[in-house]
């Protein structure tokens, strides 16, 4: 999966409908936020909980959309559909996909 | 159509999807409040007055799926537009909104047009349903207003046992003809207003006025468990309150009123008779007839109340009742003995 970090469209078109000042806070709350749910996901996969577990991948898929952040969003897509049913989640590869995302979302607001 | 502008509750247990719906809400010039799971949602929806919900299905404590089933359970919040608001996949899980209430799903990332299209057109259709229900108020009677709530609208009948009081003012006519009309007016204003208390404190409806006179009805279309009995205890506090009222308009120099009244128990059929445009709560039978002719027949046997023999079985204290013996009825085959109190 080769998707680009940051699809820049989806992020002017969230500006273009909320405002570019507005646009800026909201990232950087997902910024803020982003962090938390990953390490709820993480625990619950160690904890075994496949409910907590769907909860916080959806999350993180519906905020990543948001910002057009697509590979995040194709992982945790992937996470929340599958679960904790099958073959172990790939967590090294979310942190590598997120730490992409963040770095390019932090510089368009930056830029 | 600054009219349908409205107060939204937004339930997401994400903070950035709450912040941007928000956002995208009131740039529709829409008020919003947010709600972080279901549970908080249903407080606030118990607290405050909302005209429309989005609502995610994902979440905590109670997730979007028992929030509808909530809000359909609650007779004061089911009329409520909920449009949900979600990234869950699977056609299975929108239809199951759609089942469970809901008026419309977007998907998330919400569109702005869509969502502006969508808000203005719940809400108008709420500000509608808003209208009619406070005119269902005011033509028909709370009961009724609820039955039709609960059971939808639709023509036809029930038979059931239940007490039907006629009463009317005596002489009205000539007494008023004696008032100027805006005086008749007022006095039967002040009438009704004693008439209906009577009835309704006594789990009563009135379900027709002509005139001076009404209809009411004792078990339908909520049961009671001893219609004749409540029947009777209305009539008792309708001439409390006339008494009273006389006491008033002699004071004031006003004619004072007399009133006559006549109640039957049995089978009746009750239901919506009309058409689909234009239909009223009715109640028809034998029992019907039998209370309008007890009433006229106040007048001939000089009595305030006559009641039929059933209504009498009904009482706790029935030998209070004075029996009038074999009282003939136009559309009664036999003779019958009825009661006076």
């Amino acid at each position: 999966m080769s998707a680009s970090p940051l699809d820049p469209a989806v992020f002017a078109e969230l500006q273009a409908a909320t405002g570019a000042d507005f646009a800026a806070e909201l990232a950087a709350t997902f910024l803020e936020e982003a962090p938390g749910m990953i390490a709820q996901l993480k625990q619950a996969a160690a904890a075994g909980d496949g409910d907590a577990f769907r909860r916080a991948a959806h999350s993180l898929k519906s905020n990543a959309n948001t910002f057009g952040a697509t590979a995040l969003a194709a992982l945790a897509r992937q996470m929340e559909l599958s679960g904790l049913g099958g073959p172990a989640p790939d967590l090294a590869a979310l942190d590598r996909v997120y730490t992409r995302a963040d770095a390019a979302l932090r510089g368009l607001l930056d830029g | 159509m600054a009219e349908a502008l409205g107060h939204v509750l937004i339930v997401d247990d994400n903070k950035v999807n709450r912040l941007l719906l928000a956002r995208n809400v009131e740039l529709l010039g829409h008020r919003s409040e947010a709600a972080e799971n279901g549970k908080v949602a249903m407080e606030r929806l118990r607290a405050e007055t909302f005209d429309l919900i989005l609502l995610d299905i994902e979440m905590p404590e109670m997730d979007g799926f028992e929030v509808l089933a909530a809000i359909k359970a609650a007779p004061d919040l089911r009329d409520m537009p909920v449009i949900v608001t979600s990234s869950l996949e699977g056609l299975e899980n929108i239809v199951r909104c759609i089942e469970l209430g809901a008026e419309d799903y977007l998907p998330k990332p919400v569109n702005q047009v869509l969502l502006g299209a969508r808000l203005s057109s719940s809400l108008e259709k709420k500000r509608l349903r808003d209208e009619q229900k406070r005119l269902l108020d005011r033509f028909a009677t709370h009961e009724v207003a609820l039955d039709l709530q609960n059971s939808g609208f639709s023509i036809g009948g029930k038979r059931l046992t239940a007490s039907v009081l006629f009463c009317d003012i005596r002489d009205f006519t000539a007494l008023s003809e004696d008032l100027p009309p805006e005086a008749t007016i007022e006095l039967l204003n002040t009438y009704y207003t004693l008439m209906f208390d009577a009835v309704s404190s006594n789990g009563g409806i009135v379900n027709l006025m002509i005139g001076d006179g009404l209809m009411a009805l004792f078990g339908a279309p909520q049961p009671l468990a001893n219609p004749a009995q409540s029947a009777v205890a209305a009539a008792g506090e309708m001439f409390g309150m006339i008494t009273v009222l006389n006491q008033e308009q002699r004071a004031a120099g006003a004619p004072e009123i007399r009133l006559g009244a006549g109640i039957a128990t049995g089978e009746v059929v009750a239901g919506y008779a009309g058409t689909d445009d234009r239909a009223a709560y009715t109640c028809v039978g034998k029992t019907v007839n039998l209370a309008a002719r007890l009433e006229a027949h106040t007048k001939i046997a000089c009595r305030r109340i006559l009641i039929d023999e059933q209504t009498r079985n009904g009482l706790p204290d029935s030998a209070k009742a004075e029996k009038i013996e074999q009282v003939e009825f136009k559309g009664f085959s036999e003779a019958l003995d009825i009661f006076a109190l």
